[in-house]
Order: C-alpha cells, then sequence, then structure tokens
C-alpha cells in the first residue's frame, strides 16, 4: 500500500482514478454530459496551472484570479464580434481623445513623480494633474460614451470587436490579462502576502465592476450572446452534411441494419442529432487539450530551468535570495505576469465554449476561490498536481450537486412527503457543495497539506 | 447669492441622501472592521471567513426572531431581533470556538506561516457560507418590525416648511446608539480591564505575554467570543438598516479589510475611524450632486450633468479603490498598524 | 546547595547538542554572570533553565524542588523572571500597564510592588503614562526589569541586559541590579561586556562550546591571566 502511495505512482494513480470516474459518468449519465465535464475540466487544469506558477512557484497569493479569467473573456468578444461602425462614427473619436488623454495623464504623472522631491508640493501637483484631468477627460468620455451607448441599445450599444476568428483571443486573452498584471503586479507585489491577496481581490472586483457598468466595452450587465467565428463546426451544420451523415451511418450501421426502413430514417436522423453535439464537444476537446498540454510542457520545463530553481529558492528563502543580489520584486513580477496570462487564456477559452460573455456570471467563490482550491488540494507547486485539481475539483463543483441531492432524497426517505423540513432540505441540498468543497480544502490542508500530488522534494541551490 | 432657504434646502438635502446614510452604514462597517482588525492582532491571519460569521450570527438572529414573533413576543417600538441578538451571538460564538477548535487551533500550535491561515479560512468560508445557505437559503429575508421611521420627510417638511424632506428611519438611529454602546464597551474593555490589557499584550507581543504568565488559550478564546458578538451585531443592523442576504455578507467583506486596514490594521480605532471613511467615500463619490448644486448656485451657472463622480454602480468599487490606494501609500493606515 | 542549580546540561534545539555538559549555580542574594565569546550557548543557558529548550540530560532544581520537566510559564509561576535581550516590553502599552502585566499571574495588591520599581527606576515613575515604545533604549531596559521584577521573583535572569546602551546608562543599570540583589533576589545574567559585568559578579562562568571552561568569583576571574587574555580582550 505505501509503495503504491509513493510519490512517484502517486500521480498515475490520481489521473487513471480521474479516468475511471469520467467514463462512470459518461455510462451511468451520458456521453455529451461526460464530455462537457471533460472540456471544463480542461479549461479548469489550465486556469490552475496558471495560478500554479503564482503560488506554487513563487509563493505569491493572488486572489484576482476571477478578475484575469474575466479579462480572456472581454478578449473573445473584442476579438469576435463584428465592429460596430455606427457607434465608432458617433462616439469612436471621443473615446481616441479620450484614451490619448489618459495616456498623456500618465506620462505627466510619472514625469511629475520622478522629477519632485517627495513632499507636498509633489503632493499638489498630482492632485492638480489627475483632478484637471478627470474633468477634462470626461468631457470628451461622457457624450462619447452616450452616443455609443444609445446606438441599437437592444442589441449592440458597444464598439464591437474586430471581427476575427474567435480563437485569436486566446492569444489575447493571455496577452491582456498579461498587460493588466503588469500594471496590478508593478504596484501590489511589495506588499505581505495577505495584503497582497485582499488587494488583488479588490482588483478583481474592480475589473469585475468595469466590465459590469462600461456597456461600451462588452455591453456590460446586457450581456454578449451568440458569439461566432467559432473554431469548431456548429452542429446545425454537420447534420446536413453528407460526410457527417455517412461517418454516422456507417458507425452505426450494424444497430441500423436490425431497423425496418422506417425507424432506420428516424433513428438515423436521433444518432446524427446526437453524434453533431458529441462531434463538437470533442473538437473542443482535441483543441483544449492542445493547449493545456502545450502549456504543461513549457511550464515543466520552465520549473525545471535555472529560472525555475531560481523561483523556488526566492519563494523558500526571499531574504537568503535577495542577499544573493536576486532581484526578488523582479521575478515576482515576471511569475505573476506569466500566470496571469495563462488564466487570461483559459478565460478566453471558456467564453469561447460558453458562446456569450456575461459579466455577472464573474463571481469569486467561482472563479477565485475554486480554482485556489484546485492548486492547494491537487499539490501546489508541481504541475501535473495542478492539473489533476483542476480535474478533480470540476469533477467535484459538478458531481456533488446531484450527490447531494442524493443524500438528501436518502436522508429524508422515511419523513412526510408532506413536510416542511423535508421539502426545504431537498430545496437546499445543492448549497452541500461549497460544504464539500470548504470541508475537501480544511482536509487537504490538514492531512495532506502538499496536495494529492506533491511537489518533489529536491536538493536545489540558488 | 442662493438664499437662506436654499442654503437650508441644500444641507437638508444632503444630509438626507449623504450624512446619515453614511453614518449609519459607517457605523455597521466599524463594527464588521473591529472584529477584522482583532483577529489580525490577536489570531494573527486575516479572517477571509469573516463576511461569513457575520452572516450567519445575523441568521441566526433572524431565525430567531422568527421564533419570538410567532410567539408573540415583541419589543415594542423597538425591532425583535435586539431582543433576539443575545442568542444569535451565542450561536455565533459556538460557531467561531468550534472552527477555532478543529481548525486554526492545529495551524496556531504549529506557528503556521500567516498564508495558510488565509488559506484555511478560505475554507471555513466556504463552510460557513454552505451552511447559511442551506439553512436559511440565498435569497433576501425582511426581518424589521416595531416602528420604521422616527420622522418621515413628509412630516419634516410641514414641520420645517422646508421644500426638501429629511427621513430619519429608526434602524439608523437605532444603528448608532448600539454601535457607540457597542465600541464604548469595548474601549473600557480593553482599556480598564485585566483581561482586556492582557489581550493588548498578547498582541502587542506574544512571547513576553506568555513570559508574563498571561494564557494564550484564555486570550483566543476571549477574542474569538468579542468577535463572534462584534460581527452578529454589525451583521445584525446592517440587515435590519437594508436586508439579509447571505451572497452580500459575503461581499461585505471587502469593504471591511478596506475600513480595517485605512484605519491602520490591529488598530481598533482605527478600524472605527476606517469604517466611517469607506462609508463616507461611497456614498459621497457615488452621489449626484446636481440637485445640490442647483439650491446654492446662480441660474445661469447651474450644472447640466449629475454632477456625479462615479456612477452608483461603483458604490461597491469605491472602497476597493481606496483600500488599494492605501495600500500602496500608506500601508500602516491612519492610525499607525502594525507594520507590514 | 545553591537556590538555583542547573546541573550537566546537555541538550539543543533538535539538531546537535548545543550545551554539552554545562552547570551553573546562584544563591539567593547573589549574581552570577555567564560569558563566553559568540556561539558558546550562553543564552542557551538560559533558555535552558526557562524550560525552553530539550535537555537530554542533566537536571534544573529550584530551592531543592527538581523543575527539570515544568513548563515555561510554570517555572514563572515558581518564580523564574525573565528579560529577553530584545522585544522585552510591550512597546504599545505604557510603562504603568507593562509593570501591571508583569504581575499578571498576582492576584494581590500590586501597588506596593509597583512602588518599589517606581523607587528603583525613578524615571519610570515620571513616565508611567507613556508608551514603552516610545522610551530610549536604557530606559526600556529599565522597564523591561521592572516588569520582570512585578511577579515578585526570586530569581531574576536577564539576557544581555546592556545590548545597544551606552556605557554610562550601562553602569547606572549595573547599580540598579546590585541593589536587585541586595532584596535577596537571586540573579543570573548573561553579558557580552565581560569585564564590567564580573566587576559586580559574586560568581562568573566562562562557557566554551557549551560547557564550563572557567568557574570562579567575578574577582578571580578578572585575575585570572588565561581568561583575562583569551576572553577580556588582554
Amino acid at each position: 500500500m505505501n509503495a503504491l502511495l509513493s510519490q512517484q505512482n502517486r500521480a498515475p494513480l490520481a489521473f487513471s482514478l480521474m479516468a475511471l470516474l469520467l467514463i462512470a459518468v459518461g455510462m451511468g449519465q451520458s456521453w455529451p454530459f461526460a464530455l462537457a465535464i471533460i472540456n471544463l475540466c480542461l479549461i479548469s487544469a489550465i486556469m490552475s496551472l496558471g495560478v500554479n506558477i503564482q503560488w506554487g512557484y513563487a509563493g505569491l497569493l493572488n486572489l484576482g484570479v476571477m478578475g484575469f479569467t474575466a479579462l480572456g473573456g472581454v478578449a473573445a468578444v473584442l476579438i469576435s464580434e463584428a465592429p460596430v461602425l455606427e457607434a465608432w462614427s458617433v462616439g469612436g473619436q471621443g473615446m481616441v481623445v479620450s484614451f490619448i488623454l489618459v495616456v498623456i495623464t500618465i506620462v505627466l504623472a510619472i514625469l511629475v513623480h520622478r522629477n519632485m522631491t517627495s513632499g507636498w508640493p509633489r503632493k499638489a501637483a498630482l492632485s492638480v494633474l489627475f483632478i484637471g484631468a478627470y474633468f477634462t477627460i470626461n468631457h470628451f468620455y461622457e457624450p462619447s460614451v452616450l452616443a455609443i451607448e444609445n446606438v441599437n441599445p437592444a442589441t449592440m450599444g458597444f464598439l464591437g470587436g474586430l471581427g476575427l476568428p474567435i480563437i485569436f483571443s486566446w492569444v489575447v486573452g493571455g496577452i491582456m490579462a498579461a498587460g493588466v498584471a503588469w500594471v496590478i503586479g508593478k504596484i501590489t507585489l511589495g506588499l505581505r502576502s495577505d495584503y497582497l491577496a485582499i488587494a488583488t481581490l479588490g482588483i478583481s472586483e474592480i475589473i469585475i465592476a468595469v466590465l459590469k457598468n462600461e456597456d461600451w466595452i462588452a455591453r456590460g450587465v446586457k450581456n454578449v450572446s451568440g458569439l461566432d467565428r467559432r473554431p469548431v463546426p456548429y452542429e446545425l451544420d454537420l447534420q446536413t452534411s453528407p460526410w457527417f451523415m455517412d461517418m454516422i451511418e456507417s458507425m452505426f450501421s450494424g444497430r441500423l441494419a436490425l431497423l425496418s426502413d422506417v425507424e432506420r430514417v428516424t433513428a438515423l436522423k436521433q444518432l446524427i442529432i446526437q453524434g453533431s453535439s458529441v462531434f463538437v464537444k470533442l473538437c473542443y476537446t482535441g483543441l483544449f487539450t492542445v493547449v493545456l498540454i502545450a502549456i504543461l510542457m513549457l511550464s515543466i520545463k520552465a520549473l525545471n530551468s535555472p529560472w525555475g530553481r531560481m523561483m523556488r529558492a526566492i519563494r523558500d528563502n526571499e531574504e537568503a535570495a535577495n542577499a544573493m543580489g536576486k532581484n526578488v520584486v523582479r521575478q515576482h513580477l515576471q511569475v505573476f505576469v506569466l500566470g496571469s496570462a495563462v488564466v487570461g487564456i483559459a478565460g478566453a477559452m471558456l467564453v469561447t465554449i460558453d458562446g456569450m460573455f456575461i459579466p455577472t456570471a464573474y463571481q469569486p467563490l467561482r472563479f477565485t476561490f475554486l480554482i485556489w482550491l484546485m492548486v492547494v488540494i491537487g499539490g501546489s507547486g508541481n504541475n501535473l498536481g495542478a492539473v489533476f485539481g483542476g480535474f478533480f475539483i470540476w469533477f467535484m463543483w459538478i458531481e456533488a450537486e446531484p450527490l447531494s441531492m442524493a443524500f438528501m432524497d436518502l436522508v429524508t426517505m422515511g419523513m412526510d412527503q408532506a413536510s416542511d423540513l423535508r421539502n426545504h432540505l431537498l430545496k437546499s441540498a445543492p448549497h452541500l457543495r461549497l460544504f464539500i468543497m470548504g470541508l475537501t480544502l480544511l482536509l487537504t490542508m490538514r492531512f495532506m497539506p502538499k496536495g494529492i500530488i506533491p511537489e518533489e522534494t529536491r536538493l536545489h541551490s540558488v | 447669492m442662493p438664499e437662506f432657504v436654499d442654503i437650508l434646502n441644500a444641507i437638508v438635502l444632503f444630509s438626507n441622501f449623504v450624512l446619515v446614510p453614511a453614518i449609519s452604514y459607517g457605523a455597521q462597517l466599524a463594527l464588521g472592521a473591529l472584529g477584522v482588525t482583532l483577529v489580525y492582532s490577536i489570531l494573527r491571519f486575516s479572517n477571509f471567513a469573516h463576511g461569513d460569521l457575520m452572516a450567519f450570527g445575523t441568521m441566526s438572529v433572524i431565525l430567531i426572531t422568527w421564533g419570538f414573533q410567532s410567539m408573540g413576543i415583541s419589543f415594542g417600538p423597538l425591532p425583535t431581533a435586539l431582543l433576539a441578538l443575545p442568542f444569535g451571538i451565542l450561536c455565533a460564538i459556538g460557531l467561531s470556538l468550534m472552527f477555532d477548535k478543529t481548525v486554526y487551533k492545529f495551524y496556531r500550535v504549529k506557528k503556521s506561516a500567516p498564508v495558510i491561515f488565509v488559506i484555511v479560512s478560505t475554507g471555513v468560508m466556504f463552510m460557513t457560507n454552505a451552511i447559511v445557505r442551506f439553512i436559511i437559503g440565498p435569497s433576501d429575508q425582511r426581518f424589521m418590525d416595531g416602528t420604521k421611521f422616527i420622522f418621515r420627510p413628509r412630516e419634516f417638511k410641514e414641520f420645517t416648511g422646508l421644500s426638501e424632506g429629511l427621513a430619519l428611519k429608526s434602524t439608523q438611529v437605532l444603528t448608532l446608539t448600539v454601535a457607540i454602546i457597542a465600541v464604548a464597551a469595548l474601549f473600557y474593555f480593553l482599556q480598564k480591564t485585566r483581561t482586556g490589557k492582557a489581550m493588548r499584550a498578547f498582541s502587542d507581543n506574544e512571547d513576553l505575554a506568555l513570559l508574563s504568565g498571561i494564557n494564550p488559550d484564555r486570550v483566543v478564546l476571549i477574542t474569538w467570543i468579542i468577535v463572534a458578538a462584534l460581527a452578529t451585531t454589525a451583521g445584525t443592523l446592517y440587515g435590519l438598516d437594508k436586508s439579509f442576504k447571505p451572497f452580500t455578507y459575503f461581499m461585505l467583506l471587502l469593504p471591511m479589510f478596506a475600513a480595517a486596514i485605512v484605519g491602520g490594521i490591529g488598530s481598533p480605532i482605527g478600524a472605527v475611524v476606517g469604517g466611517f471613511v469607506i462609508a463616507f467615500s461611497e456614498v459621497i463619490v457615488t452621489y449626484a450632486y446636481k440637485k445640490f448644486f442647483i439650491y446654492l448656485m446662480p441660474e445661469s451657472l447651474e450644472p447640466s450633468g449629475l454632477m456625479q463622480f462615479l456612477s452608483t454602480d461603483y458604490k461597491f468599487a469605491v472602497s476597493f479603490i481606496i483600500l488599494v490606494v492605501v495600500l500602496l501609500m500608506r500601508p500602516t493606515g491612519i492610525f499607525k498598524g502594525q507594520s507590514i | 546547595m545553591s537556590y538555583l542549580i542547573a546541573d550537566q546540561l546537555r541538550g539543543g534545539y533538535g539538531g546537535a547538542d548545543i550545551l554539552n555538559g554545562c552547570s551553573l549555580s546562584v544563591d539567593k542574594g547573589e549574581v552570577a554572570v555567564i560569558v563566553g565569546p559568540n556561539g558558546a550557548g550562553k543564552s542557551t543557558a538560559m533558555k535552558a533553565l526557562l524550560g525552553m529548550l530539550d535537555l537530554r540530560e542533566g537536571s534544573v532544581t529550584l530551592g531543592g524542588k527538581d523543575i527539570t520537566h515544568m513548563s515555561p510559564q510554570d517555572r514563572v509561576g515558581q518564580g523564574i523572571a525573565f528579560v529577553p535581550q530584545t522585544h522585552n516590553v510591550f512597546a504599545g502599552m505604557t510603562v504603568e500597564e507593562n509593570l501591571e502585566m508583569g504581575a499578571f499571574l498576582r492576584n494581590d495588591d500590586i501597588t506596593g510592588t509597583m512602588e518599589q520599581i517606581y523607587d528603583l527606576f525613578p524615571i519610570l515613575k515620571e513616565k508611567r503614562r507613556q508608551n514603552a515604545g516610545e522610551l530610549s533604549g536604557g530606559q526600556r531596559q529599565q522597564v523591561a526589569v521592572g516588569r520582570a521584577m512585578m511577579t515578585q521573583p526570586s530569581v531574576l535572569m536577564l539576557d544581555e541586559p546592556t545590548a545597544g546602551v551606552s556605557p554610562i546608562v550601562m553602569d547606572e543599570l549595573f547599580d540598579r541590579i546590585l541593589e536587585v540583589k541586595q532584596q535577596g533576589i537571586a540573579v543570573l545574567m548573561v553579558e557580552q561586556n565581560a569585564a564590567q559585568a564580573l566587576n559586580i559578579a559574586d560568581k562568573g562562568y566562562v562557557l566554551v562550546s557549551g560547557a564550563n571552561k572557567h568557574t570562579g568569583s567575578g574577582e578571580e576571574l578578572l585575575a585570572d591571566p588565561v581568561v583575562r587574555r583569551t576572553f577580556l580582550g588582554g
């Protein structure tokens, strides 16, 4: 038993078990459902890898995961939606002017900050600059925003995007997240661990607040749905494509041959509809797997490189690393940007598969804390652990609900059908999944503090 | 020059929409932030489960209030929830001590890093959140009874003859009264009693406190009792004033952290001041001053826009912005809290 | 038989032994000073007496009672008071509150003891409403000693009480320590300023590598040419 649970065997064992669980869902519930879980597992695994780069490699407690996920999501909208030319013509100019003014303000602020010595004159100068800038920018910004949001508000009311295939947003989402992470990192990475956590949590809420309220970016709470230009075929197209119909027919020829002609036509139609849904999901599975493996390979390579060794050395003993002339803050900024970029990529992928962008759906429990559970429970510092955590926790998150329902059914079996308590218990059962998640986290922290697939212990030097 | 009446009207308008709401919200945040700051200075971690502890305490108060109401017990013009408050506090104390014994104590004995505490506190956050949603459900609950208003805008207008009305809800007065009592009691306890001083000593220098014979287990126990009492009181006042919804209470975590940090984390006075700073900033920055200036400005200078710095939707974001700015500019806060 | 006796102590912080058979003793109304080179285990020996160290061998007795396995808190209750080298006051509390906290375990009236401390350190009475963190280094040391004295201890242990204070303050502090000794308290201290400390010591221990190298009265050690050459800089 001990040999079975040794470090080398843990990963294969855990992944085999995960595969069995997913197969069981496929057989027991349905294959499209299992595939839907798998696709989200893959995205979760990528997010978890991103957070692991920050926490596992460098010990940075980033609780702003939700913000970077949402940035990736916005990228998907900005890349794939067609540009709204009317909106550009009424408000584009004002927005461009505002943007230029923002850039000028920042440049001026930096110049003032650099060239004046600290003290009240500098503070006063900066205050005057910011207040002046606020009113000047608003002069151009507000009317433009109003104009843009009034362009066909029911369906548009935003600037639109570039009208490119959405798959480009996977890269752009990563870059956008990285850019914002650079700014955030620049200002917050000097803070102590739990302050960093609070600051990043707050900043991610600010990002969501902006996305909810600045309708000109991505329609705010009016949502953007029906995103197309996706990298995989549409179900309806498949159902009318001869090659697909032929493929399904030949795959199930044995079963179909047993039926009468009339039955065969309806059965085939049914199979084609089901098949198209499975096929589309499989396409996504394939694409996501490629992305996951690519990022995983890069992560493993990075972790074992001199850079990765240095990162771990800094994490384990910041003071010593500092004393040896390593620029800790700069290295932290690197990992913070890298990890956030990976999360951004996953955010764009998530919106791609959903086909819509809903700012209100970004909730810290689901998009920040759940990802943290994945890393901590999977095994922080170990890339395979993070991937496993992504799979396992997402699976739990989905399956905990039916499980709690089943559990409550069992508990309430003996009760009177009409009793209030029974109804309440059944109605509240879904909330148990949060309980299960919290309990899993606490149990892991207590009894397996290094996670299910722990970081390999190795000797390293700075 | 505006007429005297216009100035009065402007002041009443400002009081009605900014001053009075911000004071009561500030008092609620201050009580919440006191809890955050006490956990931070004595147990030495940022407690991410504090918002949910508040939700749990408030939920207990609501359930007991309903119980009292069904038994026909009421508190006259005051809300029945006030009668239920002590029992709700007991429930919150029970939950806190249970989590301390089963979760935090282990890491305290091991002297784990603060980050580990933060992570386990998120585990506690998940569980508490689930318990609350499981018992009372995720939706809005109102449990305010008794007299709603001390005076209504119409009554105020009739009384003063001004064209602007001023409302004073009984919950607002209640909030301030209870908050003042609670804060005064806490400060008396910390400054004047032996146990309170021992808690400050423990927070100041744990090793020396041990050398002086102060019992750490007792300090921790009393801290949780106070924190649970403060959280339940804050949550109940907030719920009476507005309404109770588990998600809102979870989200209150950030303004409370902001208040504690702005004031100087670890400093009780700082937490109180920070609570008001955050509350006032939120309300002031998102209030539309158009009408206010119409009263004060000559007609030719009347503002055309809403005269609002940020749209009301950004209300929550304001506290985060202040939090981030303070963390960057003066991480020790207004009242020099524990250094980073 | 001395009041506090440490006999043949061996042990460390889990790794290699730091104490290798070190023995110390001090009687009431006596000042014993531990000196020695850096890393000799001076502070460790003191921690062993406080019970903050895992002892593999040896015993500690206080007034004839074996306290080898007693927890640090219980030893405080038994009359051992300790002044750490650093972080030895409650910086955010007033001088008076510092003294009160020192007497936390006592349930009797402490005003008399507090007056005694103020007599010993008059400056503290003047600054009693001020936060200890705002005082000068020397005054802070006085608060630290005062806090320890509030338990009315039978043994007072000080870890380098004069580290970082000026020579004038050091002399004053040593004078006060002699006064404490005259109250019939056993004083044990670790000192870097070996020559000055041995001047006021009834007993001196020179520790090297966790074991006693030289033992004798303060005068004897100061007169010993080997000790002078090796440890006192000539």
